[in-house]
């Protein structure tokens, strides 16, 4: 009943800097960053996959850092809200959101920015419906979306028109 | 001008990096505890007895807490006293708090809770309206009634009286932060809490009982909130005081926040109503009378449902003048999460009632549902003025030529045409057009809530920082509050810093609620800031041997006749000359009186407009929905921030038009929630915003002297979301003869279950 858990030494890459650290192989990879790594972007709002604030990249791939355990970090980059500006230099996809209100309490925003830079990867030139679809499994009870989607649809303009 | 500039949010560049900090992103010493409750396994019954060995030996458990270790007051209720901390020895809802759990980790307390042995002696649950009502479980003694004229008389001389009877439910508020709360005990007994709360001043009211101590021993600070919409009025006390308690015991921080699932479960929700209406009309469509009656589902304890209930029949009249009224309201006490507090306060509900009243009515009549609105709609500016059902004289009607210019906007007209050439055409998909209006009450109908104070420090470099009694949830407060400051300095925003409520810094403050936190605490940070301007101008009067017309603010420079200096060279004039460069700044809403009781009196400031036009299509197989395009106008009078302020009129109506056709609760017959994460309750995604989405601000100003003109906007524009609703129920009535008798939400089930009626 009360087994103390083993540890396990995790080594991984976050926002491209080495980091290693000690997990109950049971602990989240959200429950990582946020406690282990004080990388408090990615945030808890359900636990069970469905509302995507505590999304983050796994080797590039969009993931529910809820639904992922610390150890499978081993060995693999993790990409975080926190790694997405270059310095000072905000992502265009930051600045946009600004520049559209395409935000208000916020806590839905690390989440939302995360994914769609994925989208943008994936697809460059994503269709309003095709924006709509990939956003869905991140929700936001503040806004709305239209501004949400109207700063990526003008964000992935701006990215290929090279502005 | 500074004031009225569409600024992003003031926390914008931290929330797009994941820097903006939250409860639970707050760093604590490595000896925190985290707290759970453990919960009620019955809707009802007798606490027989309560093992809790195995929690006590359980990993990482360092202290376990019964009503019986609580020292001092077990009470987290907002109003009368009726809300325990920790269930006593009955237990009245599903999910109530029973004991709480402190433990070296969130996993470790959650756990834990799970290991106990609750023995409950099971008492009948009264879980539904009707089971509370044939029990007559009430609060107060029995219905509250406002009557004005002969409602029975002026029904039976009406040409044609329509009846009817409408579910609506209620709503999961989802604020993406759940609750959260943090203490940490301070010198001498004193505490500090950290709380994602939109009342501080209540939180250190709760503290400070459940602790023995006076309320300067607790200092309640809120940086901001994951959302809040009224669930964070009063359901933050709960995990404050808990926190509180196993600080104070412990000596040891304590954090306590819910998983989503104990959130949704022990936290209360928008009531849910049911609305029978008697209509009566004279040949025209004009309205000679209505009679309400609301069955309000407040749940067990009475939180804040009183004035939520008034709140729906200040509302029963939405924009029309209905010569005689009465309405009935019964507010009925189930084995249910205590109802609360949600973005317009009971008000959606009301106003739900008469546009679902008159969308009936339309049909009934055979009259175009957008004429029999304007038919009825108050007297505006020039005409003599008519009066609300309570008394109020209504004196800014804007909605007349709002509505016109909706109309034009939203090519009405010929989408209307459109929409039935559609329906006539295609018999899988049909279509609906509805448009609805706006008129919301502004002001805490307790009348007392209508003041705020406010802080402000103007340092030697000419660096403002502001403070006041409002939180931050999301809706850019302090952004339209710092432009005030900013403004009357004659500075740019940048030099007015924000800082966190503080309950040591502005004491005894109302909650953000009631949509009125810029209205309250912008008048009184503009009061602060004119008290330290007006040290300053009479300072530089003296000086230079000016008047005071002769002085002015602006761009960063302070003109003195024709010498020019900077803001901050003023400032440090002034400390040197021993200046007081710091301020309070106090408010209270003018002209209001209210007579709950009675149901009469001005019990609101101003009122806020809005009409929104909705699109959607239906389809007749499944049931399923979807908005097609919304257009809207909204009057926040002389808008403080155009870019926050369309932010909250597009969430407001997305949120509104999910409450109505998506967002479904469901409790099964012992009262358990069966509808507790976003698996199974669904709030609109980005698939389900309108497909086109047209939103403007209505050029206009506030007629009373609110802050720079401005209007409140928080929660008015939820209520546009009715017109997503009425545009269902005009695609359901596509489908045949009938009237489609929709309930909320209109579900896929609902809308199917309606096209099967009106066909038959």
């Amino acid at each position: 009943m009360t087994r103390i858990p083993t540890r396990t030494h995790v080594t991984t890459t976050v926002n491209g800097d080495p980091v290693d650290f000690l997990a109950d192989p049971r602990e989240t990879l959200l429950d990582c960053l946020r406690d282990k790594l004080g990388l408090t972007g990615a945030k808890e709002g359900c636990g069970t996959g469905d509302c995507g604030a505590c999304s983050v990249q796994l080797d590039g791939r969009l993931v529910c850092s809820c639904l992922v355990l610390g150890v499978e970090a081993e060995g693999r980059e993790v990409k975080t809200i926190e790694g997405m500006a270059e310095g000072n230099d905000l992502h265009p996809l930051q600045a946009k959101f600004i520049e559209h209100a395409a935000l208000q309490c916020g806590i839905c925003t690390p989440g939302i920015l995360v994914a769609t830079e994925a989208l943008l990867k994936k697809n460059p030139d994503p269709s309003e419906e095709e924006v709509r679809y990939w956003l869905a499994g991140n929700l936001c009870r503040c806004t709305g979306y239209d501004k949400i989607i109207r700063a990526v649809l003008a964000t992935a303009r701006d990215l290929r028109e090279g502005v | 001008m500074t004031a009225g500039r569409p600024l992003p949010h003031d926390s914008a560049a931290l929330h797009v990096s994941g820097a903006a900090r939250y409860v639970d992103d707050i760093p604590l010493p490595a000896n925190a505890l985290h707290l759970a409750f453990g919960l009620s396994p019955e809707a009802h019954g007798r606490l027989r007895g309560l093992d809790l060995d195995a929690v006590r030996q359980a990993a990482g458990v360092i202290a376990v807490f019964t009503a019986e270790d609580l020292r001092f007051a077990n009470d987290v209720s907002p109003s009368v006293h009726d809300e325990p901390l920790l269930a006593e020895a009955e237990v009245f809802y599903h999910g109530q708090p029973i004991f709480l759990v402190a433990a070296t980790s969130h996993r470790a307390a959650r756990k834990a809770a799970k290991l106990a042995k609750i023995d409950v002696d099971p008492l009948p649950a009264i879980v539904t309206i009707d089971q509370a009502l044939s029990a007559d479980s009430r609060f107060e003694d029995g219905p509250v009634i406002w009557q004005n004229g002969d409602v029975d008389n002026a029904l039976a001389r009406a040409a044609q009286v329509i009846e009817g009877s409408v579910e609506l439910g209620g709503q999961e508020h989802f604020y993406l932060e759940g609750q959260a709360s943090a203490a940490l005990p301070q010198d001498d007994g004193d505490m500090v809490v950290h709380s994602s709360t939109q009342h501080p001043t209540e939180i250190q009211h709760k503290v400070a009982e459940a602790l023995g101590l006076p309320m300067h021993a607790v200092r309640v600070e809120t940086r901001r909130m994951g959302g809040g919409f009224g669930g964070k009025e009063s359901q933050g006390n709960a995990l404050a005081v808990a926190c509180a308690v196993a600080a104070q015991a412990t000596g040891r921080p304590c954090k306590m926040r819910y998983d989503r699932d104990d959130d949704m479960v022990i936290t209360g929700k928008r009531h849910d109503f049911r609305i029978g209406y008697r209509i009566g009309v004279d040949g025209t469509g004009r309205l000679l009378a209505a009679d309400f009656t609301h069955l309000v589902r407040c749940g067990w304890a009475q939180d804040l449902s009183l004035p939520v209930a008034d709140r729906a029949m200040l509302h029963a009249d939405n924009a029309y003048h209905i010569p005689v009224m009465r309405i009935e309201s019964h507010r009925l006490k189930t084995n249910t999460a205590s109802a609360t507090a949600f973005r317009g306060f009971g008000g959606p509900q009301g106003m739900f009632g008469i546009e679902r009243a008159l969308d009936h009515v339309a049909h009934v009549l055979r009259m175009d549902p957008v004429d029999l609105r304007r038919r009825n709609f108050y007297s505006g500016p020039g005409a003599p003025r008519q009066h609300t059902h309570y008394g109020m004289e209504v004196e800014d009607f804007d909605l007349r030529p709002m509505v016109s210019a909706l109309l034009q906007r939203s090519d009405y007209a010929t989408r209307r045409a459109s929409v039935d050439q559609w329906n006539r055409e295609n018999a899988v998909l049909k279509k609906g057009l509805a448009l609805s209006p706006v008129k919301f009450g502004i002001s805490f109908t307790l009348t007392h809530l209508n003041q705020a104070g406010a802080l402000v420090h103007v340092y030697q470099d000419g660096s403002v920082a502001m403070n006041h009694g409002g939180t931050e949830m999301g809706q850019g407060l302090n952004q339209k509050v710092a432009q005030v400051a900013a403004r009357i300095f004659g500075i740019g925003p940048d030099r007015v810093r924000i800082t966190a409520t503080d309950t040591a810094k502005v004491p005894n403050t109302s909650a953000t609620a009631a949509s009125s936190g810029s209205d309250l605490n912008g008048m009184a940070v503009k009061a602060a800031c004119e008290t330290i301007k007006s040290r300053l101008v009479q300072h530089l009067c003296k000086k230079f041997s000016v008047s005071d017309k002769e002085i002015r603010f602006e761009d960063g420079k302070v003109k003195v006749c024709d010498q020019v200096f900077s803001f901050a060279d003023v400032v440090q004039a002034a400390y040197l000359a021993r200046i007081s460069l710091s301020a309070t700044g106090y408010y209270r809403t003018p002209k209001l009186s209210w007579d709950r009781v009675k149901g009469r009196g001005r019990p609101f400031f101003y009122f806020a407009y809005g009409v929104a036009a909705t699109e959607a299509v239906v389809d007749t197989l499944t049931g399923e929905s979807r908005i097609l395009r919304a257009d809207i106008l909204h009057d926040a009078g002389a808008s403080l921030n155009p870019a926050l302020d369309i932010g909250q009129v597009e969430g407001g109506y997305v949120q509104g038009a999910g409450w109505l056709t998506m967002e479904e609760l469901l409790w099964d017959d012992d009262g358990r929630l069966l509808t507790h994460a976003p698996a199974t309750y669904k709030i609109p995604t980005a698939r389900d915003a309108p497909e086109v989405f047209n939103v403007a601000l209505w050029d206009g100003e506030n007629r009373e002297e609110t802050i720079y003109r401005s209007k409140a906007v928080g929660e008015p524009p939820f209520m546009l979301g009715i017109s997503a609703f009425l545009a269902l129920s005009d695609a359901v009535s596509a489908c045949g003869p009938g009237y489609a008798d929709l309930d909320a939400p209109a579900t896929a089930e609902r809308i199917l279950a309606a096209i099967n009626r009106v066909r038959a």
